[in-house]
């Protein structure tokens, strides 16, 4: 019965998983014993034949009791001794130590530690007359098994209060004794790796990436059932619609979100598209309300690198790179390709770029690193006619940019020549910044967005 | 036991988990118990084989009574018809301890852990799994302890987490523990609960006047269990 806890006395055998006469590998389960609230399998020590069984299913015996003798192989080949029965060593020391303690013979190893038997196995003759003396032997096999003829009982101590294995401190006192000294050292210097924190502080989340962290415990979304009723259509959802289902839940869980809104004059836009137009014609590039608003952001973000930036843990990541995602409708779906390092492109090159993007994406030709590292996202639901939006910030990211329609509105304005307030009419649209308030602040989303409205609306010529 | 294991392949390939190091947790939701208890034997398997890191399995079982290796068959009080009308199956498992029952609103945990090298006292582990629930209840200002001699976390003189574990040859653990939540309490009438007669149940919801999200213990939960078995919890 082996030792299986500082604390632990006795054991009973719950199921034998061999029976007298099979074979057994080392390491593989032989017996079922159960303490307390446990049960526990003991494997066997070495290999070789279950020889006897000492102890029956369902009685109750002392660490240190023998359960059963193993005979090993080569012990079976040199068994030359009357009665012979090969006790494994290593696995029920207390077998083959008996033999040392009560019978000396040329097998006598007293300094044997624990791990140097399996290979020499003893021969020893078991007189069921010995049975209570051989406990008592057993169990001070076991006793040095835990170290003891190592240490003092105060460094045990210590160890099993650190949940330290004696065995892997090194040893300054006599006969490479443990001291007190040298388990005391061992604990400082491995204290970070494996002292058990103290318990009892109040909850804060554990070491490690505390975001990834979250979202692998959130990863497992549950949408809740519905009553489904006869004229129903009952179907399962596709790949995409699973992971927006999830991302979008995991989005709005984690996120502190907030909405702004500015409105934005296209006039000059307007101006700029009607004079490039017949330049970009030529080369073949159409360059829409969107790639100018895309070519705004990533120009702007290296402003703002909170607005480029994520939280994970205790930390704020500010990303090295200005990568924007830009929703596609898949209708029904939606892909968010990314723009890898858009802010290096020119605003002909991001036009290319993203229709390219948009249009792989609808016939779902993406690579999978296309869809990947997106630090700033734009949605633009405003082709088809909605005023306003308030989108939910991607997972990883702080911020998305929603656009509404495009559309003639009346809008007083002061005329320059005579500085009095006239009616006219403008092209507008509402822009929302939807954004992680854990990172980014309302003034700093304000300061976004009036500088966006600033570039769009004096938009340069060599963009 | 083999305290110094020779140099092999195997301890090789355990250098990529070694023990005490990531604590994988995995939310489940509702799982029929023998496919728990399948996915247990598998994950046992893989963790000895060091193919995974040590885990933490979170999830419910439907109604189900499980009689343990020390159950004595008189603590099953309710007869197969009266189990049957309350749709309880009944599984004898290889976990530590008597008869118990699980259900809906009872947060089961089922910890697959390397305990070597530092921690074989399976004593030392019941202890450590109690702590994790004593300090996650205290997180909901629910005063529980030990009991001297029984096994499991109580409020007073009632249960509310049972505990039950299992430790393969390679002092690989599973099976664990259930806190009931929100468990619905009159189901421990078909058992005498871990074989004790004079000593009732309770849940968090029947100590508080609310009741918590499983999802809200899990949380407190596994921030304790890795603190208390000092993991690193991980994704992977």
């Amino acid at each position: 019965m082996p030792q299986m806890g500082e604390s632990i006395a006795e054991g009973t055998v719950s199921k034998w998983l061999k029976q007298v006469g099979d074979r057994v590998e080392r390491d593989q389960p032989v017996v079922e014993i159960s303490t307390d609230k446990v049960d526990a399998e003991i494997p066997a020590p070495a290999s070789g034949v279950l020889a006897e069984v000492k102890v029956q299913a369902g009685e109750t015996v002392e660490v240190g009791a023998i359960l059963a003798v193993i005979e090993t192989e080569a012990a079976a080949g040199a068994a030359a001794a009357p009665a012979p029965k090969t006790a494994a060593p290593e696995k029920r020391v207390e077998a083959a130590e008996r033999v040392a303690v009560s019978r000396p013979t040329a097998e006598r190893r007293p300094d044997r530690g624990p791990g140097d038997g399996p290979d020499r196995p003893s021969v020893q003759s078991p007189g069921t007359a010995e049975r209570e003396s051989r406990r008592e032997d057993g169990k001070r096999q076991a006793v040095e098994e835990r170290g003891e003829r190592r240490s003092t009982p105060l460094v045990r101590r210590i160890a099993a209060e650190h949940g330290i294995d004696i065995s892997r401190v090194p040893g300054t006192g006599s006969q490479g004794r443990v001291t007190k000294h040298d388990i005391l050292a061992f604990i400082e210097q491995q204290a970070k790796p494996t002292t058990p924190a103290p318990v009892g502080r109040p909850v804060v989340a554990p070491a490690g990436d505390v975001s990834e962290f979250w979202y692998r415990f959130y990863d497992e979304v549950r949408h809740p059932e519905v009553q489904i009723r006869d004229t129903d259509r009952v179907e399962p959802m596709d790949k995409i619609r699973r992971l927006t289902a999830e991302h979008m839940v995991l989005a709005k869980r984690v996120a502190a979100h907030v909405h702004s809104f500015i409105e934005i004059d296209f006039t000059r836009i307007d101006q700029i598209r009607a004079q490039m137009r017949q330049k970009w014609e030529g080369e073949g590039v159409k360059v829409s309300y969107t790639a100018f608003t895309l070519w705004a952001c990533a120009r702007i973000l290296r402003e703002f690198p909170r607005v480029n930036a994520t939280i994970s843990g205790d930390s704020i990541v500010y990303r090295g790179e200005v990568n924007l995602g830009m929703a596609v409708d898949l209708d029904p779906g939606l892909i968010v390709p990314v723009l890898h390092r858009a802010d290096e492109l020119s605003l002909a090159g991001l036009a290319v770029r993203a229709a390219d993007l948009a249009e792989r994406a609808r016939t779902r030709k993406l690579l999978p690193n296309e869809i990947q590292g997106g630090t700033f996202t734009l949605t633009n639901p405003g082709v088809f006619g909605t005023v306003v939006g308030m989108p939910i910030v991607p997972r990883g990211q702080a911020a998305i940019l929603g656009t509404g329609s495009i559309e003639k509105r009346p809008v007083a304005l002061t005329d320059p020549a005579t500085g009095a307030d006239v009616l006219g009419v403008r092209k507008r649209a509402y822009f929302s910044l939807g954004y992680d308030h854990r990172i980014v602040d309302g003034a700093d989303a304000a300061r976004f967005l009036s500088r966006l409205k600033q570039l769009l609306e004096s938009f340069p010529e060599q963009a | 036991m083999s305290p110094r294991p020779a140099p092999s392949p195997q301890s090789r390939v355990s250098e990529v988990y070694p023990a005490g190091a990531d604590l994988q947790v995995r939310v489940l939701g509702t799982v029929p118990y023998a496919d728990g208890l399948r996915l247990q034997e598998d994950l046992v398997i893989r963790r000895r084989n060091a193919e995974i890191p040590d885990q933490l399995l979170l999830l419910e079982h439907p109604h189900v009574i499980t009689l343990g290796s020390s159950t004595n068959r008189a603590h099953l009080r309710a007869d197969e018809t009266t189990r049957r009308a309350l749709g309880i199956e009944v599984f004898e498992t290889g976990r530590g301890g008597d008869v118990t029952y699980h259900g809906p609103g009872q947060l089961v945990g089922y910890p697959i852990l390397d305990l070597k090298p530092d921690r074989k006292d399976l004593h030392r582990y019941l202890r450590d799994l109690e702590e994790v629930l004593i300090q996650t209840l205290a997180d909901f200002q629910i005063q529980a302890g030990r009991k001297h001699g029984f096994t499991g976390v109580w409020v007073n003189d009632r249960k509310i987490a049972a505990i039950g574990v299992r430790v393969s040859s390679a002092w690989i653990t599973s099976h664990g523990f259930a806190l009931n939540v929100s468990t619905d309490l009159t189901y421990f009438d078909t058992i005498v609960p871990c074989g004790l007669h004079d000593r009732g149940v309770t849940s968090i919801a029947h100590e508080l006047a609310w009741t918590p999200p499983l999802r809200a213990v899990s949380e407190q939960l596994i921030a304790h269990f890795a603190r208390v078995f000092a993991r690193h919890v991980c994704v992977v």
